[in-house]
């Protein structure tokens, strides 16, 4: 199975790269931020805690995810290992869909090890969902960052790239709730501005609905919106995937 | 692991510098004092919009970051009147937007109860409960706490019987948890009560704790060494 030797390759590069001390730096450093923003608070200690282990655990998995896939993608290009690659006897759409299961799957683990500690703060169950959620996320972060470094030439603007969709996706109700408040102007300026940004959160992932803190501190989502949002995450995903499998059947090298 | 000359191969001129260079940062670092939050430099609050905005989609942890710096405001072991020379305005716009990004958490009224509208200033404090009162009333079974521990302060600190009778009545008519004690039920009776502060705070604590309204051990042991600070103070 090619698609999955490729998917071997993309975990054991994480883990010769040292992507596994990283991500147990990580956890370190949010249990320790957490214990020490607990031991200022003056009520809802345990809130504080799993808030903020909860918050900076995600956006450091986020983080580690993009780096690694841009890293492992741009290096292959510049080594000109992805020319030998798409010279063997093996589908494009497999070579791409192999590299895409395997950041998945690193994606997986790191969830899966980053929801560890919060089970010592927050009930089992909405735990669990935040986790799931977790991996679905950072599998779409992989898949916006595959996609980023093979079309763009360089490591910067890929990672940058991604960093940015993620992080205009996360933010995009605020502004959206910004843009349509009561204190807004009323010129034709302001709602071409409007619908503008109307139109781009149509393009984009509802990153706010997913993983979401309040989940730890306040009780599990209702199931229909919990399957409504990871919904909306396997179809962006799909999305990404397939923009990106058009884009390498058209590689030249 | 990347292949690498000996150390004995680094010019030794190079070893100085970096050694220079490291005590250098270390001795102007421990020269500096450390950059204490003074009243006066409580900014201006942002908008909730702007809090949200900056949250990145996680409001409630922002909330909590948010309180924990407003918190750390002339605050400090030496400081004989702690909060006091805040500016009050700025304040509670700074909790009115922490609480409208995260509306389930008890930090901003909790600490507007307890913390700032301890202040011996008549006046702030006044503006204080009333910015708990305005509160409460947007999700009374939630609130009722701090608008119970307002109450207690309008009679005993600012001898203000109406105004406590008037936050008493407010938790007795809109507050409806069946987690509400007795005490809270009939606030208004309670208020009315011939009891000194330590006894009336005494019944609170004992109350709340009973019927499990406090959960969090920080808060509860905030709480009894504010009780404890009361009982020294009224020499009891």
């Amino acid at each position: 199975m090619p698609a999955l030797i490729l998917a071997r390759l993309a975990l054991v590069e994480a883990r010769r790269g040292g992507l596994l001390w990283l991500a147990a730096f990580a956890l370190a450093a949010a249990i320790a931020l957490g214990g020490f923003f607990a031991e200022l608070a003056i009520t809802e200690a345990r809130l504080v805690q799993v808030a903020l282990v909860a918050a900076i655990l995600r956006i450091c998995a986020v983080f580690l995810v993009a780096a690694q896939v841009v890293a492992s993608i741009r290096r292959e290009i510049e080594e000109r290992r992805l020319e030998f690659t798409l010279a063997l006897p093996v589908g494009r759409s497999t070579q791409y869909l192999g590299r895409l299961a395997g950041f998945g799957a690193l994606g997986l683990l790191l969830a899966t090890a980053f929801s560890l500690p919060l089970f010592l703060w927050a009930p089992a169950a909405p735990v669990a969902l935040w986790g799931i959620s977790l991996a679905l996320e950072l599998a779409l972060v992989a898949s916006a960052a595959l996609f980023f470094a093979m079309t763009l030439a360089q490591h910067v603007a890929a990672l940058a790239a991604t960093a940015a969709l993620y992080l205009l996706a996360r933010s995009m109700s605020a502004l959206q709730a910004i843009a349509s408040g009561p204190l807004a102007g009323a010129s034709t300026w302001h709602e071409l501005a409007r619908r503008a940004l109307d139109g781009v959160a149509l393009l984009l992932p509802a990153l706010d609905r997913v993983t979401r803190t309040e989940w730890l501190l306040y009780g599990a989502p209702d199931a229909r919106s919990y399957a409504a949002a990871l919904g909306a995450l396997v179809l962006y995903i799909v999305l990404l995937a397939a923009a990106g499998l058009f884009d390498f059947a058209r590689r030249s090298a | 692991m990347r292949d690498e000359r000996p150390l004995r191969d680094v010019a030794s001129l190079l070893w100085l510098l970096l050694g220079a260079a490291l005590a250098a940062q270390i001795a102007a670092r421990a020269l500096q004092a450390p950059l204490a939050l003074r009243s006066a430099d409580l900014p201006p609050a942002p908008s909730s919009a702007a809090l949200r905005l900056a949250s990145f989609g996680e409001p409630e942890a922002t909330a909590r970051l948010a309180m924990l710096y407003v918190q750390a405001f002339d605050y400090g072991g030496t400081n004989p009147a702690p909060y006091r020379q805040l500016d009050y305005a700025h304040l509670i716009d700074w909790l009115r937007a922490i609480l409208e990004l995260d509306p389930r958490s008890e930090y901003p009224l909790f600490a507007a109860a307890r913390v700032y509208a301890e202040v011996p200033d008549a006046a702030k404090s006044r503006r204080m409960l009333e910015f708990i009162y305005r509160e409460f009333l947007a999700d009374p079974d939630r609130r009722w706490p701090a608008l119970a521990h307002a109450a207690l302060l309008a009679k005993h600190r600012l001898h203000d019987l109406a105004l406590a009778r008037r936050y008493a009545a407010a938790i007795q008519r809109y507050a409806r948890s069946p987690a509400l004690p007795l005490w809270a039920r009939q606030m208004e009776l309670f208020i009315l009560e011939d009891m000194n502060e330590l006894e009336a705070a005494r019944i609170m604590l004992g109350g709340m704790l009973a019927s499990g309204a406090i959960r969090d051990p920080a808060e509860a042991r905030f709480l009894r060494r504010e009780l404890e600070s009361l009982e020294r103070r009224l020499g009891k």
